[in-house]
């Protein structure tokens, strides 16, 4: 009976979308209608070549291919939103870079989008997805809930990946930051996201462990969190249903407003509070130890929770939104470091009498920078959102400095660490293939990062100094232009610390490969001389 | 009233108080006494059922490789 309703959905889709590929009005809707097409005439063949046979009876086990399926996303995601991220780092240096054949697709202004919602969407929501799928088996001691369920969270999440990105580049967005994808796709994403709340709360539901684990807590607010952000950012009206296009409802400081609620609490609860889901996890796993303090860990759940959603506002310093609110998002924001700092320093003292793995394993090193990252980038948002310090750093690079310590220190190095725990173990190897390729990969990270971020304050802090730099009689002394050749040497740094952490990010996945592919790699004894 | 201030009222005064009071409790909550035995055992949950679902034997030679 399910699959007649499933060939009968299908069905109607795909018709649909030929309809709508058709009659669609511009080219990124009628791109997205053939590959809507596509994929569901694919499952429609695929459920009716299923149909009236005998149903197979639900293995006991975890369910681990959807897993595995995500760890591999994961990894190739990464390297695809890095490379991006390169070449608009080197676009910024050396605008010849944005080839006259290639407008409008290869313009910066279209990869930007295209690299952030990669690294962060794609990237960093596979990680998300696949560790909370992996976290909530284990902590749950249960099977995940709904079946096939999880297959649909997997391959619609990357649809939606792929729907966004296509849009992008042929110039469908909606102008939200972090929320680019226009309103057919967020449907869809509200679809996919519905169903992977499902499995995870049906999955806890059924629990044989008494008490739900904090990481479980973390990754529940992630989704019920995004859940509501999602929706309320994006509730537009389309122009018409056969094209692209959609109008918001809310306008002015308004949208404005609401578009940073989500855009902050986008970083509060995906890029933090999901991401400190799989830190109190895997950093007990690896460690070998239980978490340094479970009471610390439930006062910081509930202190960050209680606390993000409210910091939001000192996005919108000096704009039309009243002083009362801006004030409110600062104050909100240099309370939250206590929780944050809370957090770094109970991940921290998780590894209390392990400290000397620091030397041995690599993984826990990925670890460790990652919640340094996590605690200096927890630092340094809060004085930012200062709204005298935001005088200076607002629209300069330090902005984008302060993103990539959070987003390559620490959501990049813990989800490395947790392909790094999970590659081995979900493909049954002991190990990685090549520890030494771990340690390479960590440092390169590591001194790209570096790079990274130094030269970002520094062109940040010289850039806001220079726009607000006056003479005598009261004149700007510096025009836009004088800040852009300025900052060139600092743009070369920034991208050059891009290649590193790319090129750590294809060790990664050259290692994952070997991995994967079996055996491990015989190293030579150290220190034993040759017979 | 218009509905922003009459939400803004009640958004200030008893919804304030409410998430306050939550917030409080559950700092309470956390170091009631008789607690520590609990956190104790939920915090070693990660170290159990790493293979198998259920209220399987605990996976002592999971532990070993850990170690």
């Amino acid at each position: 009976m399910g699959n007649y309703i499933k060939l009968i959905a299908l069905g109607c889709t795909a018709l649909f979308a030929a309809v709508a590929a058709n009659w669609g009005r511009d080219t990124a809707y009628i791109v997205h209608a053939i590959i809507i097409l596509g994929v569901s005439g694919y499952m429609f063949v695929r459920v009716l070549r299923q149909i009236d046979e005998p149903v197979q009876a639900t293995p006991d086990g975890y369910m681990d291919d959807v897993i595995r399926a995500g760890v591999i996303a994961t990894g190739l995601w990464g390297v695809v939103g890095f490379l991006v991220g390169v070449v608009i780092a080197f676009q910024l240096a050396f605008p010849q870079l944005n080839f006259e054949v290639l407008q409008p697709y290869g313009n910066f202004g279209r990869l930007r989008p295209l690299h952030t919602s990669a690294v962060i969407f794609a990237f960093g929501g596979n990680a998300l997805i696949m560790s909370s799928f992996y976290i909530v088996q284990r902590t749950c001691g249960a099977r995940l809930w709904g079946g096939n369920l999880a297959w649909f969270v997997f391959w619609g999440y990357n649809l939606f990946i792929v729907l966004a990105a296509t849009g992008y580049l042929l110039g469908a967005t909606q102008s939200k930051e972090y929320a680019e994808p226009e309103w057919y796709v967020d449907i869809w994403l509200t679809i996919v996201w519905v169903a992977f709340l499902a499995v995870y709360l049906g999955t806890i539901f059924k629990r044989t462990e008494k008490h739900i684990y904090v990481a479980n807590w973390f990754l529940l607010s992630f989704i019920v969190t995004v859940a509501m952000l999602h929706i309320v950012n994006n509730i537009s009206i389309p122009v018409s249903i056969w094209g692209s296009k959609s109008v918001q409802i809310f306008s002015g400081v308004q949208d404005a407003m609401t578009q940073w609620w989500y855009g902050h609490n986008a970083v509060g609860f995906f890029l933090t509070a999901g991401f400190l889901g799989m830190m109190y996890y895997f950093v007990p796993k690896q460690a070998g130890r239980p978490v340094f303090s479970y009471k610390l860990s439930i006062i910081h759940f509930w202190a960050l929770i209680f606390l993000y959603i409210w910091a939001g506002p000192h996005h919108l310093h000096y704009t039309a939104l009243p002083d009362w609110a801006s004030t409110l998002g600062m104050v909100f924001s240099i309370i939250l470091w206590m929780p944050s700092w809370g957090g770094m320093i109970n991940g921290l003292m998780t590894l209390q009498g392990a400290w000397d793995k620091l030397r041995t394993d690599p993984i826990i090193r990925m670890m460790v920078i990652s919640l340094a990252f996590y605690g200096m980038s927890t630092f340094e948002g809060p004085m930012m959102s200062i709204r005298a310090v935001n005088s200076l750093s607002h629209y300069t690079d330090w902005t984008i400095g302060h993103v990539h310590s959070g987003a390559l220190g620490w959501n990049g190095m813990i989800t490395f660490a947790a392909l790094y725990f999970l590659t081995p173990k979900l493909w049954g190897r002991v190990q990685m293939y090549s520890m030494s390729a771990i340690n390479w990969h960590f440092w390169l990270a590591t001194i790209g990062i570096i790079l990274y971020a130094a030269s970002m304050w520094v062109t940040g802090i010289m850039e806001g100094l220079m726009w607000r730099e006056v003479d005598a009689n009261g004149f700007l002394v510096n025009s836009f232009a004088d800040t852009v050749s300025a900052k060139f040497p600092m743009y070369v740094v920034r991208a050059l610390g891009g290649v590193l952490y790319l090129a750590g990010g294809l060790i990664m996945v050259w290692n994952m490969y070997m991995t994967i592919r079996g055996g491990q790699r015989v190293a030579a004894p150290v220190g034993v001389p040759a017979e | 009233m218009d509905t922003y201030s009459l939400l803004r009222e009640i958004a200030d005064s008893w919804v304030l108080l409410a998430m306050f009071i939550f917030f409080l409790g559950t700092i309470v909550w956390a170091f009631r006494p008789g607690s520590r035995p609990v956190h104790d055992e939920t915090s070693q949950i990660p170290f159990r059922n790493e293979d198998r679902p259920g209220d399987a034997a605990r996976d002592t030679k999971n532990e070993e490789l850990q170690s």
